[in-house]
């Protein structure tokens, strides 16, 4: 029945955005832009510190872009009608499912696009995916669920930042941590007890906001 | 009730003053700054526990009051977490050398308070009460799980640490290690602090309810 809902509503989301096609192209203009000007402010980056930071500051303002029309985009009166005919918690999971696609995606594109501009410092490259795999899915998810909580205020595109800056550093910080062991040294050891955090994070936040969304859903 | 709590502390609270100067003369002079800056990091956390609480109340029963609760538990805390940073700051300029340290635990405890501070303003735009104490209920729940995150677990596992009980020092200062003269004003002036805090509050949902009721006439 869930998966069911999930399923339909996910086909959706795919659908609308192929539709409003100009929303995505925004993004990864966005994406394409912001690395294009830290290159020219930079040139090539040789301090690995500094390319593990721009990177995932760009990710993470990529993000708040990307995720935050998630729940503004269609009118509350759609909004109703999705209201009354799916669960809150298919409408919630899908949204995270298919923020989740979308981040996979744009969180791939800035690294490769990255790569060509700044040059390659990572050395670790599985290690790198598995952090920006894991980070995709903790960004979207706590996104998400800030979107949700920002899209019952006024003055909507402010508060996003406001709200999602400081509640993503514990994420964010894990995940440069991460990332910075897989830009300096081979080995995977002494990376387990992050990767568990982060898995940790990841799923506790999504059974807080699958517990929490119904509340915010009926308005 | 009240009266009874407000008793208990000004008896802790005499006796935190007097003994204080005993813990002078065991320890440096700076460490006495251990009574104040430590028993206002507990009063922090004794209230947005609290808020915490009524937060999840609120959501099972939709009572404005718990929202009230709720509110003056957050800003009674983040004015605790204002002045343990400070407090903080003056303790660290003269065993550190400089107000502010790049450190994983004040780093955190500063994002912690920027947390509290988006709920503020979260709460202030939205127009409607019933709407606002929905939506600022969430965000509490929600914000609290990732300042645990960020307050407790996160500093453990930074690996360097200058700050007591965080990162490779985390059993250095705690109370048993502190000698039994401190102990004594120790236990007592956590306790003072904690029950200042929760007058405070108490205080500040009774102003606040009469506001309403003057407000609904």
């Amino acid at each position: 029945m869930l998966g069911n809902e999930i399923k339909h509503l996910i086909g959706k989301e795919i659908r609308l955005e192929l539709k409003q096609k100009y929303v995505l192209n925004g993004i990864l203009l966005y994406l394409v832009s912001t690395i294009f000007v830290t290159y020219l402010a930079f040139d090539r980056i040789i301090d690995r510190d500094t390319w593990n930071s721009l990177f995932w500051i760009i990710l993470l303002f990529v993000a708040v872009n990307g995720i935050s029309k998630s729940f503004i985009q269609e009118s509350p009166a759609r909004h109703l009608y999705y209201y009354t005919i799916a669960s809150p918690q298919a409408i919630l999971l899908s949204k995270v499912i298919y923020n989740l696609l979308l981040m996979t995606i744009l969180s791939v594109l800035s690294f490769v696009f990255f790569l060509l501009l700044m040059g390659n410092l990572v050395v670790n490259i599985p290690l790198f995916l598995t952090t920006l795999i894991l980070g995709s899915l903790g960004l979207a998810s706590i996104l998400t669920m800030v979107a949700a909580i920002a899209s019952r205020a006024s003055n909507n595109f402010s508060l996003m930042a406001i709200l999602s800056f400081p509640i993503v550093l514990p994420l964010l910080g894990t995940l440069m941590k991460v990332s910075k062991n897989a830009l300096s040294a081979a080995q995977w050891s002494g990376n387990y007890g992050f990767i568990i955090i982060l898995l940790t994070i990841n799923v506790a936040v999504i059974i807080l906001a699958y517990l929490l969304f119904p509340y915010l859903w009926r308005d | 009730m009240l009266a009874g709590i407000l008793l208990l502390y000004a008896v802790i609270g005499g006796f935190f003053i007097t003994v204080s100067f005993e813990g002078m003369e065991v320890a440096a002079e700076s460490m006495r700054n251990i009574f104040y800056h430590v028993g206002m990091w507990f009063g922090m956390f004794t209230m947005l526990i609290t808020g915490f609480v009524y937060s999840l109340r609120y959501l099972r029963k939709f009572d404005e009051q718990e929202d009230i609760r709720a509110v003056e538990a957050v800003n009674v805390g983040l004015m605790f977490g204002f002045l343990g940073i400070f407090t903080g700051m003056i303790w660290a300029n003269f065993t550190w050398g400089s107000p502010w340290v790049k450190d994983p635990k004040l780093n955190g405890a500063a994002v912690g308070l920027i947390i509290y501070l988006a709920y503020a303003i979260l709460r202030g735009s939205i127009d409607d009460t019933h709407k606002r104490a929905k939506v600022a209920a969430i965000y509490n729940i929600f914000a609290f799980f990732l300042w645990i995150v960020l307050v407790i677990i996160l500093p453990r596992l930074a690996g360097e640490s200058i700050h007591p009980a965080g990162g490779n020092n985390a059993n250095t200062i705690l109370p048993l290690h502190l000698p039994p003269s401190m102990r004594l004003i120790f236990y007592p002036a956590m306790l003072g602090w904690v029950l200042l805090g929760v007058w405070i509050y108490k205080l500040r949902v009774r102003i606040r309810r009469i506001r309403l009721i003057i407000d609904n006439k």
